[in-house]
């Protein structure tokens, strides 16, 4: 199944910045990728793209099969709310307020209510192994132990695709490992994570890497291959690399089986909007 | 995790937004409050002094009115005066001398005391007083049951009994006294009215329902005959009724005292007057509750501000909170309830400031503290309809802001 899928993806900004030039990008589900790039290379813009925050100037955007272009404001707040999680290397914890409240308002905007959502953010912090730090607020927390805040935030909500915005770049090396084992470990139980990146290294240690330049897709290590599907093979408008690999996971993890359902929800999609 | 199937599955449309509870609503729009507290209590000062000034305005007007409701209870409403009026030539008429007997035999009437206004006897000090400085002190002849009818009350000495009342001995009333400087009463203070020396007895208060009596000198009925050349003619008769019957009453007991004549009859109510005189500072309390409108304003504009600033600042969290999910409208909705919650903070502040005015003017006149429960709760109100119309510029600011900004700072 494919998780995101931009086929001819361009965004322009006024004054004639092309960030984002043609690209071509396939995700599918249970994936976890590097986008590594540049400042300045457009990765940023990809990656409001991949999160739905902004609309294409021409092409189409596809998140787990909904047409972003032909979505409306609401609806677009409503498939946030749903299937991505973000993580900012900011964090953007709301100071003075605890870890399991913040991480619970990651499930605000779902229509669930405040129990549920206190019990669920627990447990969140559990997963990331923060759950004695339930009540201390983001001042009593390391840099390290902020980002798993906010990651768990992130996942409370089970999205089955979590962006990550150079999540370990404001941390030192022993946190960023700790934040990039975490991911790695949501990974493992199948939500497809996207990390957003200027660092090399980092980018290396993913199974898949995604290099843009220029608003250009400039290298991409390959798809990781989840079905028969032939267009699981990435195709880019730049220098195409193919590199096989195994799947990720043999079959769906138990977190992922309900996954299944979004692609009865997912519409066929309807002709392209340019905008 | 496990709970997210269920949910998705109880959708009818896949793509519908969740509308956020009340108490979400509430405590969304209160967080930005909570993290900057210096901020949002220096804001919502300006709605405070506001509404403080206007509730002020309204408890001292209405402690002042309790105070008079509770004067006039104690006066009584059910004291009618009666006096002459004028006869169909615009001449001065006379009451009948049979009048206080017929008023008196009504069902209703509780008390009749009646005075007679002795023309031509004029009140000094001493006889070396220039007759011209009278100061315009009258002198009557009274009852003895005057003060019950009045209900007035002695401040010094005492009133007229059974022996002074046939004896050249008075009582004076409040400002009469003052004129005549008699602040202290000894067996030789003595006034000289008509070509009398008269002994003071007694200085009444300040009587509020007969001020006529305020600037009189009170002498027995019978010396003022016998001495000042009184006619036993009365100028009023103060008429005590059965409280339940005043209304109804009031145009008989006129009709009682001159059968033939009823035109020639004015009665009135001087409580009427007292209700009067306060109506007459409530023009003044206008001016005052318009300046608190003004301060209202300000405060209005200061909480706009208050939040034009709060979006700039929270750029971060408005784009993250588009990031969780959250609407436009959901956006809109957290900017208003803050302005809303700081204003009307502002509000509960003011409202406790304005009855601690309230309070504190009330005691120190001596007067009931009384406040009306819709004046709190009005101001509360107003307070958060203002931050309403405060907050919309800048939650329509913050709900069009693109959402990508929180990803811009990185």
């Amino acid at each position: 199944m494919t998780a995101v899928e931009f086929t001819g993806v361009s965004r322009h900004y006024p004054g004639g910045v092309r960030a984002l030039d043609e690209v071509d990008l396939r995700v599918e589900r249970g994936e976890m990728l590097a986008i590594v790039g540049p400042s300045g290379s457009g990765k940023s813009t990809l990656l409001n793209l991949l999160g739905t925050l902004d609309a294409p100037t021409s092409g189409s955007v596809r998140v787990f099969g909904y047409d972003v272009g032909e979505l409306g404001d609401d609806q677009l707040a409503a498939l946030r709310a749903r299937t991505i999680g973000f993580v900012f290397q900011q964090f953007h914890l709301a100071p003075n307020v605890y870890a399991v409240d913040n991480v619970a308002d990651g499930l605000l905007y779902a229509g669930v209510p405040a129990r549920t959502r206190v019990r669920r953010a627990r447990r969140a912090l559990e997963r990331v192994g923060l759950a004695d730090r339930a009540h201390h607020r983001p001042h009593e927390l390391s840099g390290g132990q902020k980002q798993r805040v906010a990651i768990a935030r992130a996942v409370v909500g089970s999205p089955p695709l979590l962006l990550a915005d150079e999540p370990t770049g404001a941390l030192d090396t022993a946190s960023g490992e700790a934040v990039m084992r975490v991911l790695r470990e949501l990974n493992e139980d199948g939500v497809t994570v996207v990390v957003i990146t200027h660092d090399r290294e980092l980018a290396d240690s993913l199974p898949r890497r995604v290099e843009v330049r220029d608003g250009r897709v400039v290298a991409d290590s390959g798809a990781s291959r989840e079905s028969g599907d032939p267009r699981g093979q990435v195709s880019s408008t730049g220098r195409v690399t193919h590199a096989s690999r195994g799947p990720t996971g043999s079959g769906w993890p138990r977190s992922l089986r309900w996954f299944a359902g979004i692609g009865r929800l997912g519409r066929a999609g309807g002709p392209t909007r340019d905008r | 995790m496990r709970g997210l199937p269920r949910l998705w599955r109880d959708r009818r449309s896949p793509l519908r937004p969740a509308r956020l509870s009340l108490v979400d609503r509430l405590r969304t729009g209160s967080s930005g409050l909570r993290a900057r507290p210096t901020r949002v209590v220096l804001s919502a000062l300006g709605i405070a002094i506001g509404i403080a000034a206007m509730v002020a305005v309204v408890g001292v007007s209405s402690s002042g009115q309790a105070e008079l409701d509770q004067r006039i209870a104690r006066l009584g409403t059910n004291l009618l005066s009666v006096t002459p009026g004028e006869n169909l030539f615009g001449e001065a008429a006379k009451l009948p001398e049979e009048a206080r007997g017929r008023i008196d035999r009504m069902p209703e009437v509780e008390h009749t005391s009646q005075v007679e206004q002795v023309s031509g006897a004029n009140v000094y000090r001493s006889d070396l007083v220039p007759s011209a400085e009278s100061g315009g002190i009258a002198a009557y002849g009274v009852d003895l049951d005057l003060l019950e009818a009045v209900r007035a009350e002695v401040a010094e000495g005492t009133w007229l009994n059974g022996a002074t009342s046939d004896h050249p001995a008075v009582v004076l009333g409040a400002s009469a006294a003052g004129r005549l400087g008699v602040d202290r009463i000894t067996p030789d203070t003595l006034v000289l009215i008509g070509d009398t020396y008269f002994s003071v007895v007694g200085v009444l208060e300040r009587s509020e329902l007969a001020p006529e009596l305020d600037n009189a000198a009170l002498v027995g009925q019978r010396i003022a005959e016998e001495v000042l050349g009184a006619k036993g003619e009365a100028s009023t008769v103060y008429v005590r009724i059965d409280p339940e019957h005043v209304e109804r009453v009031r145009d008989e007991v006129g009709r009682n005292a001159n059968p033939e004549k009823p035109n020639e009859v004015r009665v009135s109510r001087p409580s009427d007057a007292l209700e009067a005189q306060q109506a007459a500072d409530q023009t003044f309390q206008g001016l005052l509750l318009g300046l608190g409108g003004l301060a209202l304003l300000v405060g209005g504009v200061g909480v706009a501000n208050t939040m034009v600033i709060s979006v700039l600042e929270r750029r971060g969290e408005i784009g993250l909170r588009r990031a969780l999910g959250a609407t436009r409208r959901d956006i809109r909705g957290q900017f208003l309830v803050e302005a809303m919650a700081l204003s009307a903070l502002g509000g509960v502040f003011g409202v406790l400031l304005g009855s601690l005015a309230t309070a504190g003017y009330a005691l120190l006149r001596g007067w009931p503290v009384s406040l009306p429960w819709w004046a709190g709760a009005g101001a509360v109100v107003a307070t958060v309809a203002i931050g309403a119309v405060a907050g919309i510029v800048p939650a329509l600011r913050a709900a069009a802001q693109h959402p990508t900004e929180a990803l811009g700072t990185a």
